[in-house]
């Protein structure tokens, strides 16, 4: 029964949704209030239904009912609660569903927050919203039904793979999609400023925190995913370039882009068309993703099923979606006049020098991504393309990339005296001529390229404290003065200053992974194994069991001169269900680095193979996503975008006829 | 500084970048790129020693040999028709077994071994690499959408 309504409600917010896309279009043409008004009331309509859906599909999960053949197909009683939960979306069916809730979700938030935009604008943003929702709605219905039943019922069902029994997949896709459908809001503001042929600072202000959101949510999805591909034997370790891996990237960098483009729209008014055009390409991007990973033309463990009919049905909304806006941009963003002049060398300049790189950097990845895919579609060779092809293209790009991070911020809009940022950036000159001659001098012929990327970092980290320490003063006023000038700073600063911080982090992280150490040993009870200045003693391997697992489970001492550091339990675990077993590594981290195990085959005369690995700063890795996040949300909180005072008490006194400039 | 030479400068700037990006671009495809062979393909090609290559086949029934007290191992990667003596040295993906899909990745030594660099585990859940499954088509050797060499 629930099941039904859950069907029922899917269906039902198709409808609306197509309401939604065409009576607030018609109402904006028209200018008709009561059209308009529908747009609001459809998205949270739409998004109250598609919540129903989706809570009937995870009572079905959760209360393991076999008569959906969804549940059949990835769960069974065994499975654990949390499993049973994030299996939902473990699935082709379910993560389209959780697509459509998260964009809902996104539609309904507009239309909440949305009070103070033009009724125009609101009406168009929410029609297309209401448009994407359309499709996905329909693909759904029509390719991946998840409320299909069987009759009879088998009493039990066939289990999740059990690689994706892992914590990970509780956060890991939502915040990917979070990110990914969040950027469908900055692509409807664009296609509504399109249509209304109008972009101003205040469209750059009512897009930033959108896309800001969007894009932190994004940032914490790729650091999750990276993560969990690096505590899983064999994934390739936290980035392997991967097309599934870079489907997430693209419009990170897209989206990246965005964030600073709308900057100089927002405080310089130009640069308009080129940002609504990242709009719709960051979008673009997410859908290309989704294209990618969910049709199955790339093969891992995130293409659940392969079906050419589903394949298709992406594509050609993929057509609609890109061929669309991007022909109606074609046609009307000619009329988009930018605004202030700048010279080359000043804030706006270095905002689209971050563009330019940022965008090259894009289309090498994705030529490397797409270009095998393309080849093999031709009927050529079959080809991969890995590291090797993007350590070469997108690498280098990065490098002038984070040399400007610390020269731009220091730039004055309109005119900068690049020669005088230089001046104030000698301490930074300093501290990365310091770290690269105590570097080489260190590693003596070793891994040079870390070395760099190290001074990099330093580079990009003193810059942006140099910055940050003029602005307040720091060490020039009085403690009192520069304590008043922190807290007058506004938060969008201090989350710039965080963000990029957070990269410097990032950066010293993805560097150090030229000084890993590794071991490969058999072992048996009662070894050791020295690495990296431990000592590595193996205890037994003893058997657990799980609720759908049975496991060999090592123990480990790891000691330092002496004393223990951590024991470590890696496991192996079988599932018997599925015949497959897993690897659980073990690792131990003191945030500077991590000691990585692994237990492997057992040889059957009582010696395992252990793989043990000394990786440092690696969390620093996760550690700058998670304060490149933090900063965006830093910046969220300015009081700039809190749904202005200002705006709403002129809407307020204003006429009662919504004033709808330039048209 | 008028709107035309703001132009001017943004077009030479972006002009630059494409270039230094496609030259960057031109030179990794023609270094880096990574071909896909079988078995049979990879004598077919006369693919020289040290190219690196992938190569995608099932793992034979029987081949594995563990040497060095587990830390390396050689199997043969087969087709149907030809099969290869790979060697590899680290750690091997969970799902790696007799009678499964494989793809390796690495080069052919002087003697006509595969050197493996990194054997990978891209399954579906139908635990079979899309590759692996079009190249045993090519020979004739796929069976079906669940060959019974999958399922243990």
């Amino acid at each position: 029964m629930i099941v039904e309504l859950g069907h029922f409600a899917l269906v039902l917010a198709l409808f609306v949704s197509l309401t939604q896309s065409v009576l607030p279009l018609v109402g904006a043409a028209r200018r008709h209030p009561g059209m308009m008004a529908v747009a609001p009331a459809a998205a949270l309509a739409s998004f109250v239904l598609v919540t129903m859906a989706f809570a009937a599909l995870i009572n079905a999960h959760v209360t393991s009912d076999f008569s959906v053949i969804n549940v059949v197909e990835n769960s069974n009683t065994d499975k654990p609660l949390l499993y049973k939960i994030t299996g939902v979306w473990g699935n082709h069916e379910g993560s389209m569903v959780l697509w459509v809730f998260i964009l809902t979700l996104f539609g309904a938030a507009v239309a909440w927050f949305g009070g103070t935009l033009p009724p125009g604008l609101r009406a168009r943003v929410l029609a297309v919203q209401g448009m994407i929702g359309s499709g996905f709605l329909l693909f759904i219905l029509l390719t991946s039904d998840p409320f299909l039943r069987q009759i009879p019922a088998p009493a039990n069902g066939d289990g999740l793979n059990p690689v994706l029994q892992d914590p990970g997949l509780a956060f890991h896709p939502p915040f990917l999609y979070l990110g990914y459908v969040g950027f469908s809001v900055a692509f409807s503001f664009a296609v509504a400023a399109l249509i209304e042929g109008r972009v101003d600072a205040a469209w750059a202000r009512w897009v930033r925190p959108w896309t800001l959101a969007a894009w932190c949510a994004l940032t914490i999805g790729i650091a999750m995913g990276s993560w969990w591909a690096y505590y899983t034997l064999g994934w390739g370790g936290w980035w392997f370039w991967d097309p599934v891996e870079n489907a997430s990237l693209m419009p990170w960098l897209a989206g990246t882009a965005l964030l600073h483009s709308a900057i100089v729209v927002e405080k310089r008014d130009t640069l308009k068309s080129w940002t609504v055009l990242l709009a719709i390409i960051t979008f673009s991007l997410s859908l290309v993703g989704t294209f990618l990973v969910r049709s199955g033309v790339l093969t891992s463990v995130h293409a659940f099923a392969v079906s050419p009919q589903r394949g298709m049905f992406i594509l050609l909304l993929l057509i609609v979606a890109i061929g669309g806006s991007l022909g109606l941009y074609a046609v009307r963003a000619p009329a988009l006049r930018g605004g202030g002049l700048f010279a080359p060398v000043s804030r706006e300049g270095a905002l689209v020098l971050n563009n330019l790189l940022l965008s090259c950097a894009l289309a090498t990845v994705f030529l490397g991504t797409l270009y095998p895919l393309f080849l093999d579609a031709v009927g050529g060779p079959k080809v991969s393309v890995g590291y090797p092809f993007f350590d070469r293209t997108f690498v280098p790009l990065m490098v002038p990339l984070l040399l400007a991070v610390a020269v731009g911020p220091l730039l004055a809009w309109k005119r900068g005296d690049l020669l005088g940022a230089l001046q104030r950036l000698w301490v930074a000159f300093a501290v990365a001529g310091v770290v690269i001659l105590g570097g080489l001098y260190a590693v003596r012929g070793g891994p040079v390229l870390s070395v760099f990327g190290f001074a990099l970092a330093a580079w990009v980290a003193t810059g942006v404290l140099v910055e940050w320490a003029d602005r307040v003063r720091l060490f020039r006023a009085a403690p009192g003065e520069v304590w008043r000038r922190v807290l007058n700073l506004p938060r969008a600063s201090h989350g710039m200053t965080i963000a990029h911080l957070g990269l410097a982090v990032a950066v010293t992280g993805f560097a150090a992974s030229g000084f890993q150490q590794e071991r490969i040993a058999a072992m048996r009870p009662g070894d050791n194994v020295p690495i990296a200045g431990f000592v590595l003693h193996f205890t037994d391997v003893g058997t657990d069991k799980g609720p759908n697992f049975n496991a060999d489970r090592g123990t480990f001492i790891l000691t330092r001169g002496g004393e223990t550091v951590a024991v470590l339990h890696p496991e192996r675990r079988f599932f018997p269900l599925q015949q497959t077993t897993t690897s659980k590594t073990a690792i131990h981290t003191n945030f500077l680095a991590d000691f990585y195990l692994a237990l492997g085959d057992p040889d059957g005369k009582g010696a395992w193979t252990v793989r043990a690995y000394w990786k440092p700063l690696v969390p620093w890795i996760w550690i700058g996503a998670v304060m490149m996040a933090f900063g965006g949300l830093v910046s969220l909180s300015d009081r700039r975008w809190r749904v202005g005072a200002a705006t709403r008490a002129r809407a307020r006194g204003g006429a009662a006829v919504p004033v709808e400039a330039g048209e | 500084m008028t709107r035309k030479r703001r132009r001017l400068y943004l077009l030479l700037g972006g002009l630059t970048t494409l270039g230094v990006v496609s030259a960057l671009v031109l030179s990794a495809f023609s270094n880096d790129l990574v071909f896909f062979y079988s078995p049979s393909e990879l004598r077919a090609h006369h693919v020289p020693a040290g190219r690196y290559v992938r190569i995608g086949g099932l793992v034979e029934q029987g081949s594995v040999v563990h040497k060095d007290g587990g830390k390396a191992i050689a199997f043969r990667v087969t087709d149907g028709k030809r099969d290869l003596e790979v060697q590899y040295r680290g750690p091997l993906p969970d799902l790696f077994r007799e009678g499964q899909g494989v793809v390796v990745e690495g080069a052919l030594a002087g003697d006509g071994t595969f050197r493996a660099a990194e054997v990978l585990a891209k399954h579906d859940e139908k635990y079979m690499p899309r590759e692996v499954a079009d190249a045993l088509k090519k020979t004739g050797h796929w069976q079906g959408e669940h060959p019974a060499t999958v399922k243990q």
